[in-house]
């Protein structure tokens, strides 16, 4: 959990309206897909990144983790490149590549020295196109798959519990299945399930392509045109809609395995941005959990020292409405049952008293300065203009930065009261179950 | 890097992408080994200050902030067995008091200016990290300066560090990767201090007084025992007046002597099991690595690369991952310290696939011993690491993190311009013959933390 700050500080920081504000360059392409450029020439680096519309959401009941197997198998050949070739070829040139999977979204990324960012359009243009998903590689995909699976959930007591919260949370929204997926649905992943998949969702309008960096954006975009223009255009993915009912009570649950210390998830359902309220929220997660200097970090660390972490975590970036988190780990020997009520009472307390001017300034500056800071990257750069693409448009930065100047302490107040309620609000504990004796030996031969 | 290292990603409804692991781990081996570099200078100044502080400055104004690291040479080498984690408690307590300010008054301050103020300790140094906007930079340096040069070492907020950092210690138990490296590190390291945690133990924190803190930082805090490094939006002349009204009453002393422990490698072979119930074996396995000034250490590098440190591009991934699809990560390191290092290959792999990877790992470090490496893969390797370099070198915390190690390590200002040619002078000999000079396949360390039952059930 000593993440979560950083997280939350740099989620917001991914979306404000750039101070010196960069041109854009954008245009759509015949096939519809849709194309931003940046120029940046502060370091001789690039990055090249395109989003895909698809991710956690999108998959059919039963096949949950479809969209990350997928986009493990994006690295697995195409019709001219062989398996791991891809990111042979990008190392060979200094350059490194990634990609990840949201609940919304998924998106590839190269990082390189300026003269090699051309490499970039040559190999996402093949893979939109050609990928051959081999039923010998996809089999051994899968394994990796589950692998991966073990290692961040079925092995980590606290991110078990996290999955556990938000199933619990939804009942009707996709947003109830965590975007790895449940290792049940994971092995019943066919090979032809993938093929549909990326037929039906890795077309050219569905998707963009965002370049940051110390590009000639003419050059760049006569090369995007040229391997991009002539890749037909499917249709365009028909995104389900989903609206999840009110939650009337609370839900709660438990999860006993084997760790150390108890811990506890509270997630309450809160709207989306750019629903008014969202900004307010977001100032709210930061006066509660921004720094050292925070509510929860004061109260449950510092003084009564019941936590040995305690934070709050917002992101209003998502397509649909998703949850506040309040996290907390039991100092030992302290019951669990405390540190949630405590957590409760800092939220009581926000409900009650506005926050002073000093207060909600201070989560205004966090704001602007992770934001600037995060300037100094290229791919945090490029990552602020995609999330707001993903989300309708980029300029949409601009208006997320208005609201969150226009919130006032009274809105805090207000938003805590509206959305942190006890009948909104699912609570997962953690139960240490704890061994006698962890056995170790040793052998030598 | 800052970007990858806090971006969302870390959320736990967030998958990452196919190689988030593997690039964790080159970031670290960069971290500490700054195997870094290509022909292009960085531009930055050094200085020598009249008591003793050296200061490297790289000016650049494309964006109205300032990146500050401080590094000061006391660590864990500093440190006695019995008071293990002094370094470390000295460490997380600068920043809870000073003569001045209280630790609320630290953090408050910081925050409102949405800065962060960063002290963390490890094997031979400890650092003191300032992100700050240019605008609040004057506020920013005096809270830097007051924390590094008047700490207060507060009892009662030694009491509370030590009992959270217990606390974290109990926490941990139930990770499977701390259990492994704990482990590997106590077994290669052995009573050296690069074999403990640098949080020592629930024991060693307790033993740890006031007194030794004071003396810690009284001993150690000396400008000629640091580096000032700093990276952004200010003039040579704004750096001089910040550090003649902040650092300039910092005065010149005397530092104790110190004595290095020797190091060996192990000429046997020793396993440890740690049985948990888990899903997955935690696999790590290795030896005595090189220091940071060993001859070898470019040779190494390219070796690293080719076996498991080069991600998609190495052996060990192609083969136990993408040919045998047993882990989702596997790599290799070698993490070089100033009196040593390690050599480590680590994978987690379901429990039943565990006797399956660990003969693979072997094989392919018999293999690599066995027959020079192919003109390609040499080739490759280099092409990555030499052209690589400013690429990661793109914002002004590495620039500022990157200026303050180099000098650390005594690698020279003109290391940017000569690591290129260190690099390409490696030849398949020399490959070669580090691997058969550092990897032993006979004689190791092998962790294994895993539900063991399932592990010797095999396949």
């Amino acid at each position: 959990m000593k993440l979560l700050r950083a997280c939350l500080v740099l989620l917001v920081a991914l979306c404000l309206k750039p101070l010196h504000a960069a041109e854009v360059q954008e245009f759509t392409l015949r096939n519809g897909m849709k194309v931003l450029i940046v120029e940046e020439h502060k370091a001789p680096v690039a990055t090249f990144q395109v989003w895909y519309r698809v991710g956690g959401r999108d998959e059919p009941m039963g096949k949950s983790g479809m969209s990350h197997l997928l986009e493990h198998m994006m690295f697995k050949g195409t019709s001219r490149y062989g398996p791991s070739e891809f990111s042979q070829l990008v190392q060979k040139n200094g350059g490194t590549d990634n990609a990840y999977t949201t609940k919304d979204y998924t998106v590839y990324f190269q990082l390189f020295a300026s003269d090699r960012i051309t490499l970039s359009v040559d190999l996402e243009a093949d893979r939109i196109q050609n990928l051959l998903i081999d039923q010998k590689e996809f089999l051994s995909e899968k394994n990796v798959v589950m692998e991966e699976r073990r290692l961040r959930y079925e092995d980590d007591p606290q991110n078990s519990l996290f999955e556990e919260v938000v199933a619990t949370a939804f009942k009707a929204h996709p947003y109830q299945r965590p975007v790895i997926g449940w290792m049940s649905d994971i092995r019943s992943i066919e090979r032809d399930d993938l093929v549909r998949y990326y037929k039906t969702f890795y077309s050219p309008e569905n998707a963009f392509i965002i370049v940051v960096g110390d590009v000639d954006s003419k050059d760049m975009a006569q090369r995007i045109r040229d391997a991009f223009e002539r890749i037909p255009s499917g249709s365009l993915a028909m995104r389900a809609e989903y609206q999840e009912p009110e939650q009337k009570g609370e839900r709660r649950l438990t999860l006993k395995k084997e760790a150390e210390l108890p811990a506890v998830i509270a997630a309450y359902h809160v709207p989306n941005f750019p629903h008014e309220d969202s900004y307010a929220l977001d100032i709210a997660s930061l006066i509660l959990s921004g720094g050292k200097s925070s509510r929860l970090y004061q109260s449950l660390v510092y003084q009564k020292k019941i936590a040995l972490g305690a934070a709050a975590d917002y992101s209003g970036f998502n397509l649909d409405p998703y949850l506040f988190f309040l996290f907390a780990t039991a100092s030992p020997g302290i019951s669990i049952e405390d540190v949630e009520k405590t957590l409760y009472q800092e939220i009581e307390h926000l409900k009650r008293s506005p926050p002073s001017e000093r207060e909600l300034q201070k989560a205004k500056n966090q704001i602007e300065a992770s934001f600037i800071m995060g300037q100094d990257s290229i791919y945090v750069q490029a990552r602020q203009y995609g999330m707001f693409e993903m989300l309708g448009d980029w300029r949409l930065m601009e208006r997320y930065l208005e609201g969150i100047q226009r919130v006032t302490a009274a809105d805090v107040s207000r938003v805590a009261r509206k959305y942190l309620t006890e009948d909104n609000r699912t609570v997962g504990v953690l139960i240490p179950i704890r061994k006698e004796k962890s056995n170790e030996w040793t052998e030598k031969d | 890097m800052d970007g990858k290292r806090l971006t969302a990603e870390n959320r736990r409804d967030f998958v990452i992408g196919r190689r988030f692991l593997a690039w964790i781990v080159f970031l670290l081996v960069f971290l500490f080994a700054f195997e870094t570099l290509d022909a292009l200078a960085l531009d930055a100044k050094r200085t020598e200050l009249p008591n003793g502080l050296v200061v490297l400055h790289s000016e650049n104004h494309n964006l109205p902030i300032v990146m500050v690291t401080a590094i000061v040479k006391a660590g864990q080498v500093h440190e006695s067995e019995a008071k293990a984690g002094t370094a470390y408690l000295v460490a997380e307590l600068i920043t809870e008091g000073t003569k001045n300010l209280t630790s609320k008054d630290i953090s408050e301050e910081i925050d409102f200016i949405g800065a962060s103020l960063d002290a963390g300790a490890g094997a031979d140094y400890t650092t003191l990290a300032l992100s700050v906007l240019k605008k609040d930079l004057k506020k920013g340096f005096a809270l830097f300066a007051d924390v590094l040069l008047n700490p207060s070492f507060p009892e009662d907020e030694l009491v509370r560090v030590r009992e959270r950092a217990k606390g974290f210690l109990a926490q941990q138990e139930e990770d499977p990767s701390f259990l492994a490296d704990r482990a590997f590190r106590k077994e290669v390291f052995g009573s050296h201090p690069y074999g403990r945690l640098v949080e020592g133990s629930p024991a060693s924190l307790d033993a740890i007084t006031r007194d030794d803190l004071v003396r810690f930082h009284s001993d150690f805090f000396v400008p000629n025992n640091a580096i000032l490094s700093v990276a952004g939006d200010l003039t040579p002349e704004e750096l001089k007046s910040l550090l003649e009204e902040h650092l300039g009453a910092w005065k010149t002393k005397a530092l104790p002597e110190k004595c290095t422990m020797p190091l060996h490698r192990r000429d046997e072979k020793k396993v440890v099991r740690i049985d948990k119930d888990l899903t997955q074996a935690n696999i790590l396995l290795g030896n005595i690595g090189i220091s940071r000034d060993n001859p070898d250490y470019y040779a190494v590098s390219v070796l690293n690369y080719i076996l498991g440190g080069g991600g998609f591009a190495s052996r060990l991934m192609r083969s136990i991952r993408d040919t045998m699809g047993l882990a989702y990560d596997v790599h290799s390191v070698f993490p070089s310290f100033r009196e040593g290092g390690m050599f480590k290959v680590g994978v987690q792999t379901k429990n039943e696939s565990a006797h399956e990877a660990i003969s693979e790992i072997l094989r392919q470090m018999r293999q690599i011993r066995s027959e020079p490496v192919s003109d390609s893969e040499l080739a490759d390797a280099k092409a990555y690491l030499t052209g690589s370099f400013l690429r990661r070198l793109d914002t002004n915390r590495k620039i500022a993190d990157f200026l303050a190690s180099v000098e650390f390590y005594n690698l020279g200002m003109d290391y940017v311009t000569k690591y290129a040619d260190y690099i390409n002078a490696v030849t398949k000999e020399d490959v070669l013959r580090v691997a058969r000079k550092y990897l032993d396949p006979e004689q190791y360390v092998l962790v294994i933390v895993a539900n063991q039952k399932k592990v010797e059930l095999k396949e």
